[in-house]
């Protein structure tokens, strides 16, 4: 406002087609300001429509007498079977978080050792021309459409892995988890590599000045200082990966089954979503239970969110302490 | 300058928005023309050569198909989001109350063409056929080697469809008795992902519709021990010979009238029929 009102002033004492004018000018302004308010609101109010949908949609588990006598927490602990179309549909879901954790572990312990490790790399010892190639390098994994991962991993990933573990089953965790790693890599690396450049220069220069070599410094004193952005990359990788769908559908198998092997076939709680939620009858007991799947997903990334959100405040708070 | 980059930016603002209005507001007198189908990912590619051949030959007619499995054209088709429903199995009789209830009459079932549900396994399996008995065993996880239905020693590989697949609907039906899959069968997102994993797994074995099979071998199916092996060929299928055939659907919410009949009419006229056998299913007339 402090802009425009000296351009306005001036206007103030002329003619009536003048004063209509500023009249327009005003008002055209304060239409500007409203619709940049609708857009920011937009997309707060686009969240909450989804949480309440989603959450509605599952409450019928937790308090329909109807729903309940098909399924109900108690139908969800009392079988180990996850098969909810047939004559006596069973909705176990111990198969699916188990499952869900499984290829989760698996993805994690995939890419925060390489995420972070080429981060590393990067901003501490890579050339500055090398650098500026490998970070958009990684960035365009990013970029890559979830359902070509999943794709290459059904056709081609598989088969190695089966050639190198000699895995019976060609389609399971560790197929599925690799995948998923390389779509939760380029996060992990990204946030993790902006943290670690952040780290203000004299950090380094103290380090080295006392006699540190640069691998020191950078396990030493660059990682820690960057520690919270990192743990931020991380969580915002688990986030990722606890979500993602297309990968797990297609690398997975899809298999239902509780196992600790990560040789098995598994089936995810996201993928078992977008597979059914397809053809269930609206307002059904199968239907509610896939949203109440939806819930036990959103609370959880929800969360990690969060988590990461405090880990990026801290690290920002510390670095301008510094 | 500010203010004329502001006004430049509202002007280009409302010319954004008039075209957005206009825009909305021809859609709907394009959309009286246009005929929606959606259903059967079985049927996806069948639905669309019968419409690109239909819309060459009628000038202004606009037709336009989706998949996403019989279940949801069939939800589509209750919810009044799609004039023709392809569904790969029969409506089941509470969809078609649920259907009567919104739209005040019966769905009209057309049956347009007959697909087999063929049985895939890898090109170096030996075996070349299998009972229907079998099958259960092997789908419902009471057979886990092949050795027991007279194969190589070698632990079984199921593959089949997500249960929003027709295809799984049938195969529950015709082959399991409306029993449970066993909880180590694969399922995957539509039937060229299960011919692509059988392919590449030489203790695969899969289900699907019978267009879909390249790169796998077609296993016989034999009615029980008794019978001859039979290969979902032409004329197996037709016949019925086949164990594992079905007929395929187009539903509508009310008995077809105006484009929509006619559409339906050339479907299942010589030419709408010369389509089918093109895509690989089996014609019905």
């Amino acid at each position: 406002m402090s802009n425009a009102n000296p351009a306005i002033g001036p206007l103030r004492h002329e003619g009536h087609g003048r004063s209509t004018r500023r009249r327009i000018q005003v008002w055209r302004e304060s239409l500007i300001s409203v619709l940049l308010r609708l857009c920011a609101f937009t997309g707060v109010a686009g969240l909450l429509l989804i949480m309440i949908f989603v959450f509605r949609e599952a409450l019928p588990v937790l308090m329909n007498p109807e729903i309940q006598k098909e399924a109900s927490l108690r139908h969800f602990t009392s079988t180990l079977m996850w098969q909810p179309v047939g004559a006596v549909p069973k909705y176990g879901l111990a198969p699916l978080l188990g499952g869900t954790l499984k290829v989760v572990l698996v993805a994690m312990a995939f890419a925060v050792p390489l995420g972070v490790a080429a981060a590393v790399f990067t901003s501490e010892f890579a050339s500055p021309r090398l650098r500026e190639n490998l970070k958009p390098a990684v960035e365009i994994l990013a970029g890559i459409p979830s359902v070509v991962l999943g794709f290459f991993a059904l056709m081609v990933m598989a088969s190695w892995i089966q050639m190198v573990t000699g895995a019976t089953v060609r389609l399971n965790a560790l197929n599925a988890g690799i995948a998923l790693g390389l779509g939760v890599l380029p996060t992990i690396f990204t946030v993790s590599e902006d943290a670690l450049r952040a780290v203000p220069k004299p950090f380094r220069e103290a380090s080295l000045g006392l006699g540190a070599s640069p691998w020191q410094t950078a396990w030493s004193v660059t990682l820690p200082a960057a520690g919270a952005g990192v743990s931020a990359g991380i969580l915002l990788g688990l986030a990722r990966a606890v979500g993602e769908t297309m990968i797990v559908l297609m690398a997975s198998g899809n298999a239902a089954i509780v196992s600790g092997s990560v040789f098995d076939s598994v089936r995810t709680l996201s993928a078992s979503i977008a597979a059914e939620l397809a053809e269930v009858v609206f307002g059904s007991a199968h239907y509610s239970v896939l949203f109440f799947l939806g819930v036990i997903l959103f609370v959880t990334t929800f969360a990690i969110n969060v988590v990461a959100g405090m880990f990026v405040g801290r690290l920002r708070r510390r670095l301008a302490g510094a | 300058m500010r203010h004329h980059r502001f006004s430049t930016g509202m002007r280009v603002a409302s010319v954004a928005l008039a075209l957005a209005v206009l825009a909305g507001g021809c859609a709907p007198s394009r959309r009286a023309q246009a005929i929606t189908i959606k259903g059967s990912d079985t049927m996806v590619i069948l639905g669309q050569r019968w419409a690109e051949s239909y819309m060459k030959g009628h000038a202004g007619a606009v037709i336009q198909v989706t998949g996403g499995g019989s279940g949801t054209g069939i939800a589509a088709l209750i919810n009044g989001t799609t004039d023709i429903c392809q569904a790969s199995r029969a409506m089941k009789d509470e969809e078609k109350a649920q259907a009567a209830q919104k739209h005040g009459q019966p769905p009209a079932e057309t049956v347009v063409a007959r697909d087999g549900v063929a049985i895939y396994v890898a090109e170096s399996n030996p075996v070349q056929a299998l009972t229907l008995e079998q099958l259960k065993g092997i789908f419902s996880g009471a057979t886990t080697n092949w050795k027991q239905v007279g194969g190589a020693d070698a632990p079984i590989t199921a593959y089949g469809r997500e249960n929003n697949s027709g295809t799984y609907v049938f195969f529950k039906e015709h082959v399991l008795a409306n029993g449970d899959f066993a909880a180590a069968v694969q399922t995957l997102p539509g039937t060229a992902a299960v011919v692509n994993a059988v392919a590449a797994d030489a203790n695969g074995i899969g289900y699907g519709g019978a267009a879909y099979a390249k790169g796998v071998r077609e296993c016989g199916v034999r009615a029980d021990a008794a019978s001859p092996p039979v290969l979902p060929s032409k004329d197996n299928v037709l016949s019925g010979a086949y164990p594992l055939s079905r007929a395929l659907f187009f539903y509508t919410a009310k008995a077809p009238a105006g484009t929509i009949a006619d559409f339906i009419t050339w479907v299942l006229s010589p030419e709408g029929q010369a389509v089918v056998t093109e895509v690989g299913y089996y014609p019905v007339q």
